[in-house]
């Protein structure tokens, strides 16, 4: 019993040793420096879609900017969340404190980003949101200390559940990833799947990250919906996927709906697991010719294709500095509604604008997986089958929840 | 229909199928574990990572060497374990004789390295190891769709764990075994050599770790970090069955793949708590684990 305590006991210290570390103070404090954080998950579940890539992302952004701001050099700190909401506010709280850090990037679980936010606005900091995928963050989690970036969870629902229910997939049964983010998009899909006419039938919530997703794909071939709707992400996700394949899902009659499936995942995945799948994106590096050229930027620093999260973290940050610039200051607010006032159009965003709940708003993409034979290459992976546009994409701010918005 | 407690009964059986086929998986790895602990009196926290290893060793060898499925069963245990070998005759023996908590960090520390590093070079998306064809398919057993390749790992995972159960218990070599950790001077009086025995038990239990890295390698996307998260629910398992016991291993790791499995149908958001609040159970009402022999 002893030794089971003591095992304990040092199981807790070294985690507590892993975090003190991480979160080790550099006490320097200057002005006429430009200091951005960068908090993502760098080596958990969510690391590819953001990760050391999107760093490396906001790293070809300042150095594109020129490296300073007015004549002010611009810093990057980094720091893994570990998708911990803890580990997320308290490196934020240290980096506000301790670092004067003007602007936090990156931001990819949506449990750790709700958390961080609420550190930004207690302390009157700003943050980028380009990982998070729930519609929440902008709705009733708003703050005037961030802005969403990329995509939520809202045109994931439109764009994928719209579609599928409209060539007659019109019952569904949910796999949900039980925590902010799977919440988020259970919602959203459940809502557009019945006003659409279609009607979910059954779903399960499943722990986040789960690695063996036999029993819930069991319930759902169990359930007789037409559609297995996956309303997770990320390693979950390709699980899912894996699992549904070996226990013949798609052959006795079902077919998946993947509601939030990054580039990486088909990539990891395969085109013959995955061919034919509807999914909603912010961006595909192969789109046009102004993403492929910075895409290919990219792909010689990484050897990889970007995701939508990592060409969204060099956007914003551009966006960002143009901001400063342009403002003359850092200040938090002075930046956002200088940010606000200016339109998005770059390689990444189309018709973008920035709303008062701090939701960017651009186009997005239906886009459908590739089969094996049309690919052409390794990374030659989606279709784009239509665009949604700006307008229409995101909650209308007429059903806004948000305290920034007078309704 | 008949229905158990709400759920029919064609549902029930499936998920209690299913929770036997992960138990044998918890079984084949709380059963390393504890051979490691039983007779080496060592907290392995390397052993989701030697898992982890197994499942890379058998995609890289496939991918790089050609080497199949069936050879990568029986090939990659005798590296890994090899390699398991070389940690204990270079690391682990040389604070052998300090408390258990030096083994538990250095594990635990090696665990972080081989996940870093191989996290640096692959990422943590994972990749795809194809089913053996002779495997593929699926078995139709009235109440469920049970994929062929689940069958095999389930009887492929007990057969291993009634295998090491019988050379430890019940065979001569065993019997030095437990003689030699009990007391190693006398045994060596005897003229054994109780340091060799001593490695290859510490490379038998991390075999057994590969050796379930390669069964899992065609179910799961194998990843760095395909082993960390398993671990803690094996250290749990191993906590219930009673630690050191191997026999009591086996038992609650089937045991507690089930209970899980039901968990998954009746109240899911629980199933990755289930163990630990039978585990809180358990230390209250019986310290030294279910088939533990020591109060």
């Amino acid at each position: 019993m002893t030794f089971i305590k003591k095992t304990l006991t040092a199981s807790i210290a070294v985690a507590a040793a892993t975090t003190m570390a991480m979160s080790t103070a550099h006490a320097e404090i200057s002005d006429g420096e430009v200091r951005i954080g960068y908090l993502a998950d760098m080596s958990g579940t969510y690391r590819d879609l953001a990760g050391p890539g999107g760093q490396r992302a906001l790293e070809m952004a300042v150095a594109d900017f020129g490296g300073s701001v007015n004549g002010a050099p611009i810093v990057v700190f980094s720091a893994d969340d570990r998708n911990s909401a803890d580990v997320g506010a308290n490196t934020v709280r240290e980096w506000i404190d301790q670092r004067n850090v003007d602007m936090v990037a990156g931001l990819v679980a949506s449990s750790v980003t709700i958390a961080v936010t609420r550190v930004l606005e207690e302390n009157n900091g700003l943050g980028i949101v380009s990982g998070s995928a729930a519609s929440s963050i902008t709705n009733e989690h708003c703050t005037p200390n961030h802005i969403h970036w990329v995509y939520d969870t809202y045109p994931l629902a439109n764009g994928t559940a719209q579609a599928v229910v409209e060539q007659g997939g019109d019952s569904w049964f949910l796999l949900t990833a039980d925590y902010a983010f799977g919440h988020a998009l259970e919602g959203d899909v459940r809502r557009v799947v019945e006003e659409s006419g279609g009607e979910v039938v059954g779903g399960v919530r499943h722990p986040f990250p789960t690695s063996d997703f036999s029993s819930y794909i069991l319930q759902a071939q169990g359930s007789g919906a037409k559609i297995v709707g996956l309303a997770n992400a990320g390693a979950d996700t390709v699980n899912a996927i894996t699992t549904a394949s070996q226990f013949g899902l798609v052959q006795s009659g079902q077919q998946l709906a993947g509601l939030l499936i990054f580039l990486n995942d088909v990539h990891a995945l395969g085109l013959d697991a995955t061919q034919g799948l509807l999914l909603t994106t912010g961006w595909y590096w192969d789109m046009d010719e102004e993403a492929r050229e910075w895409s290919e930027r990219y792909y010689e620093e990484m050897g990889r294709m970007p995701t939508m999260v990592q060409a969204g973290i060099y956007s914003s940050t551009m966006h960002y500095l143009k901001a400063v610039e342009a403002a003359g200051t850092d200040d938090p607010e002075v930046v956002r509604a200088q940010m606000a006032e200016m339109p998005v159009e770059d390689f990444f965003a189309r018709n973008g604008s920035i709303r008062e709940d701090g939701r960017m708003v651009h186009d997005m993409y239906l886009a459908q997986v590739k089969s094996p034979e049309e690919s052409t290459g390794e990374w030659d992976l989606y279709e784009i089958l239509s665009t949604i546009p700006a307008d229409q994409a995101y909650r209308p701010l007429s059903e806004s929840q948000c305290k920034l918005v007078q309704n | 229909m008949t229905m158990i407690f709400g759920v029919p009964l064609a549902v029930f059986m499936g998920q209690l199928t299913l929770g036997l086929v992960n138990g044998a998986f918890y079984a084949l790895l709380s059963l390393g574990l504890a051979v490691i602990f039983g007779l080496l009196k060592i907290v392995n926290f390397a052993h989701g990572a030697q898992y982890m290893l197994g499942a890379f060793a058998a995609l890289l060898g496939f991918r790089y060497l050609g080497i199949n499925y069936w050879l990568a069963l029986i090939l990659v245990p005798l590296v890994v374990g090899g390699f398991g070998m070389l940690m204990e005759r270079f690391l682990l023996r040389r604070i052998a004789h300090l408390d258990h908590l030096y083994g538990l960090l250095l594990t635990f520390g090696l665990a972080l390295i081989f996940e870093g590093t191989l996290v640096n070079f692959f990422g943590v998306s994972g990749a795809r190891y194809a089913t053996p064809e002779v495997l593929q398919g699926g078995l139709n057993l009235g109440f469920m769709f049970l994929p062929t390749y689940r069958a095999w790992v389930l009887v492929a995972a007990l057969a291993m764990c009634l295998f090491t159960w019988f050379m430890i218990e019940r065979t001569r070599l065993g019997a030095y075994l437990r003689a030699g950790t009990e007391n190693s001077e006398l045994m060596q009086a005897f003229g054994v050599n109780v340091p060799l025995l001593i490695t290859l038990t510490y490379g038998f239990g991390v075999a057994l770790a590969a050796f379930a890295g390669v069964l899992a390698a065609p179910l799961y996307p194998v990843s760095p970090t395909m082993g960390s998260s398993l671990l803690i629910v094996v250290f749990a398992v191993v906590v219930i069955g009673g630690m050191g016991s191997i026999m009591g291993a086996i038992l609650t790791g089937l045991g507690m793949g089930v209970i899980e499995g039901l968990t998954k149908v009746y109240y899911p958001e629980a199933s990755n708590t289930v163990i630990f609040l039978v585990m809180i159970l358990v230390l209250m009402l019986r310290p030294a684990g279910l088939f533990g022999k020591e109060a």
